[in-house]
């Protein structure tokens, strides 16, 4: 068991998990990235953002305001945490579950609510069912169902920034899941031989649905894969943000620099379904959930800005209230976007309509009329 | 002008597009210091060290990685090796490089061409003739060209690069030395999604693309001996399709035979064939005949058996004249 790993590591924290957060909120100071009061209280907040987020976006599912939902509750440190160490100019290749990032990237609240809705706002014009969203203008790509297909355009636009000489890295997310996928493979093999500026960042949540890590593969730890493909791998506790943010910058910083990829295997638990679609209790023990839930990464970062001196109750019960409002306001305006118009249907499968989809919309306007 | 043949032709539509732009870059199995297998690329990798990838082996690596390149705003050209071989990237092509511009609101794009030598006719059994192009036809946001001369070659590789669209570029390798035309040097274009009508004729209308578009004028030369005029369209580019220029050969012949080398059913001419029948039917003077690979794997000691030739259209032609 994977979550044995890391009692022994807590017993041992020099072992080969990175560690930065204690218990108590000190910090390890051979690890500790440093942040910055503002940085540190910027991504309790993007991690707060995205818990506070998910548990409304699943009430919503489940009043059928909403046609499905993929929450991330319990990876927040991860999802956030790397997302941070990251600069403007890096590119973020995203799995399905890191609306963390996508709004850490600058994606506006209401437009991600209105792709979670299909609906007019939604800035991809509905073409995807939620949680596939898309923010070009963070250099945040667009989200493919099936698994691990994104781990190579990762390595591509990072191939890209190397033969233009600009000095940018690519942050790409996946879950253990995704490292049986021969995507995972080839991109890693294609980054070590070309030593592209990748960040090859896996969120092992322990299971792909049902499936254990430890059926994913004989190999565990994923992070060994790395050195196979001639790169360094890393595993973090991914409950600890500040560990994640460590890690991911260091390796992000010595992709820019010329020095090739790095594997960081953040170890991390998905406290709730794979979906809204999602029964967990048919294939996991609640028992295993409630050791990963006592160390739920909003505490442990909370627990940290209190022993600063950074938080506390009074700005922990504002903020929460501060991003309740703003979700309800961004709920309210979404809702009030209209239905994906026809016009749209047969715009972007090419730059410019071809002859049979021109015919085509014709005959989708009467079917909308009809 | 120059003589080329069509190895010739692409190598020389490649050259002068990466000295036009430098953010096309070509990558490969074999494809740089080897100048790939069929020495397309032969070199390139002189001219351009730092634009010319001789990969893994691996072709979903060499698809995935050159969609992340045309998504950074390069012009990648990927080559697989074999169409054979393409298998193994086809999520790539067909749930990716095809779906970006769609799936993200046209917010990101893959201008991407992959070549890849195709079709059958040079003894390569199995696991180098197919001809599969039908199942990218059938994918949207995929455009799919196949050029059957050198000069084409040339100017459809061109507007393919080009085009803000991902593209499969057809090559048809039996005609890759199999003769050589003049191609201009310099600027040298041929338009997406138009066809040429490579011999006019008013009794019937073959039509082809690649390889079966010279077995075609095979045909209508045998043909002409026997006193039937057939008109050779060669479709050029299969999506998007020329329709006008499909529709107006038959309301001037009156009569149909699509030929392809894939196997008959599910092929791309059966598109064709649905295409006249719908929108043509009311000129038709006999039955759309279609002249294909028969529907088993491709066979290697039977392979001119299972290759359409000039006798079996003609079969064909003569089937229609004679309804």
């Amino acid at each position: 068991m994977l979550s044995h790993r890391l009692h022994a590591a807590r017993k041992n924290p020099l072992g080969d998990i990175v560690r930065v957060l204690q218990d108590d909120g000190s910090v390890d100071p051979s690890a500790d990235p440093n942040l910055s009061r503002d940085d540190a209280v910027r991504l309790y907040r993007g991690m707060t953002l995205e818990r506070i987020l998910d548990n409304r976006m699943l009430a919503l599912q489940r009043q059928g305001r909403i046609g499905f939902y993929g929450p991330s509750v319990g990876q927040e440190a991860a999802i956030v945490g790397a997302a941070m160490a990251m600069e403007p100019d890096d590119w973020i290749v995203p799995q399905y579950r890191e609306p963390g990032a996508a709004l850490l990237r600058g994606m506006p609240l209401k437009d991600l609510i209105c792709q979670f809705m299909t609906n007019g706002g939604d800035p991809a014009k509905g073409r995807q069912m939620p949680c596939h969203y898309v923010f070009a203008k963070g250099h945040y790509l667009s989200i493919s169902s099936p698994v691990g297909t994104q781990i190579p355009h990762a390595m591509g636009i990072a191939w890209g920034m190397k033969l233009r000489k600009e000095p940018a890295a690519v942050l790409v997310y996946f879950g253990d899941g995704a490292t049986s996928t021969p995507d995972f493979h080839v991109a890693m093999n294609f980054a070590g031989v070309y030593r592209a500026p990748c960040v090859f960042f896996c969120n092992n949540n322990q299971w792909a649905i049902s499936l254990p890590v430890s059926r994913q593969t004989a190999g565990a730890p994923l992070a060994e894969k790395a050195p196979a493909y001639g790169m360094e791998g890393v595993r973090v506790d991914g409950m600890d943000a500040l560990a994640v943010y460590g890690a991911v910058r260091r390796a992000a910083n010595a992709a820019r620099n010329g020095q090739g990829p790095a594997l960081v295997e953040a170890l991390t638990y998905r406290f709730g379904p794979h979906s809204s679609s999602d029964d967990p209790s048919r294939y996991r023990d609640e028992k295993e959930v409630a050791v990963w839930m006592a160390r739920d990464p909003l505490v442990r970062l909370r627990r940290f800005l209190e022993a600063r001196g950074w938080w506390d109750e009074g700005r922990e019960a504002s903020l929460e209230k501060e991003i309740g409002d703003e979700i309800t306001q961004a709920v309210a305006e979404a809702e009030a976007m209209p239905p994906v118009p026809v016009e749209t249907f047969f715009e972007d499968v090419y730059a410019e309509p071809t002859w049979n989809l021109r015919e085509e919309l014709g005959e989708a306007r009467s079917v909308r009329r009809g | 002008m120059t003589q080329m043949t069509m190895v010739q032709a692409i190598n020389n539509a490649l050259r002068e597009e990466m000295r036009r732009d430098d953010r096309v870059v070509v990558l490969g199995e074999d494809i740089g210091k080897n100048g790939g297998v069929f020495r397309c690329t032969e070199g390139l990798i002189d001219e351009f060290p730092d634009r010319v990838f001789d990969t893994p082996l691996a072709e979903s690596g060499i698809i995935g990685s050159a969609i992340g390149m045309a998504l950074y705003g390069l012009r990648p050209v990927p080559e697989i090796q074999f169409m054979d071989f393409i298998y193994p990237a086809f999520d790539q092509i067909v749930s990716e490089a095809a779906k970006m511009r769609y799936r993200s609101g046209g917010q990101y794009t893959v201008p991407m061409t992959i070549r890849t030598p195709y079709g059958g006719g040079i003894r390569g059994g199995h696991y180098h003739s197919q001809s599969s192009e039908a199942y990218f036809t059938h994918t949207p946001g995929l455009k799919v060209v196949v050029p059957s001369t050198p000069s084409d070659a040339k100017g459809l590789l061109t507007s393919s690069i080009r085009d803000p669209d991902p593209v499969l570029f057809l090559e048809p390798k039996k005609l890759y030395r199999a003769f050589r035309e003049d191609v201009p040097e310099g600027e040298h274009t041929v338009p997406l999604g138009q066809a040429l009508v490579r011999r006019e004729g008013k009794d019937v209308s073959l039509f082809a693309w690649g390889y079966m578009s010279q077995v075609c004028l095979d045909a209508a030369t045998k043909a002409a001996g026997k006193g039937i005029e057939a008109e050779v369209v060669d479709l050029r580019t299969l999506v998007p399709l020329d329709v006008d220029a499909v529709l107006a050969s038959v309301k001037k012949t009156g009569r149909a035979v699509v030929v392809y080398e894939a196997p008959r059913t599910g092929g791309y001419g059966g598109a064709i064939s649905a295409l006249l029948a719908e929108r043509a039917i009311e000129y038709l003077r006999g039955p759309i005949v279609r002249v294909a690979g028969f529907d088993t794997p491709f066979p290697y000691a039977l392979e001119d058996v299972y290759m359409p030739s000039a006798d079996r259209v003609f079969a064909g032609i003569d089937k229609v004249m004679a309804f």
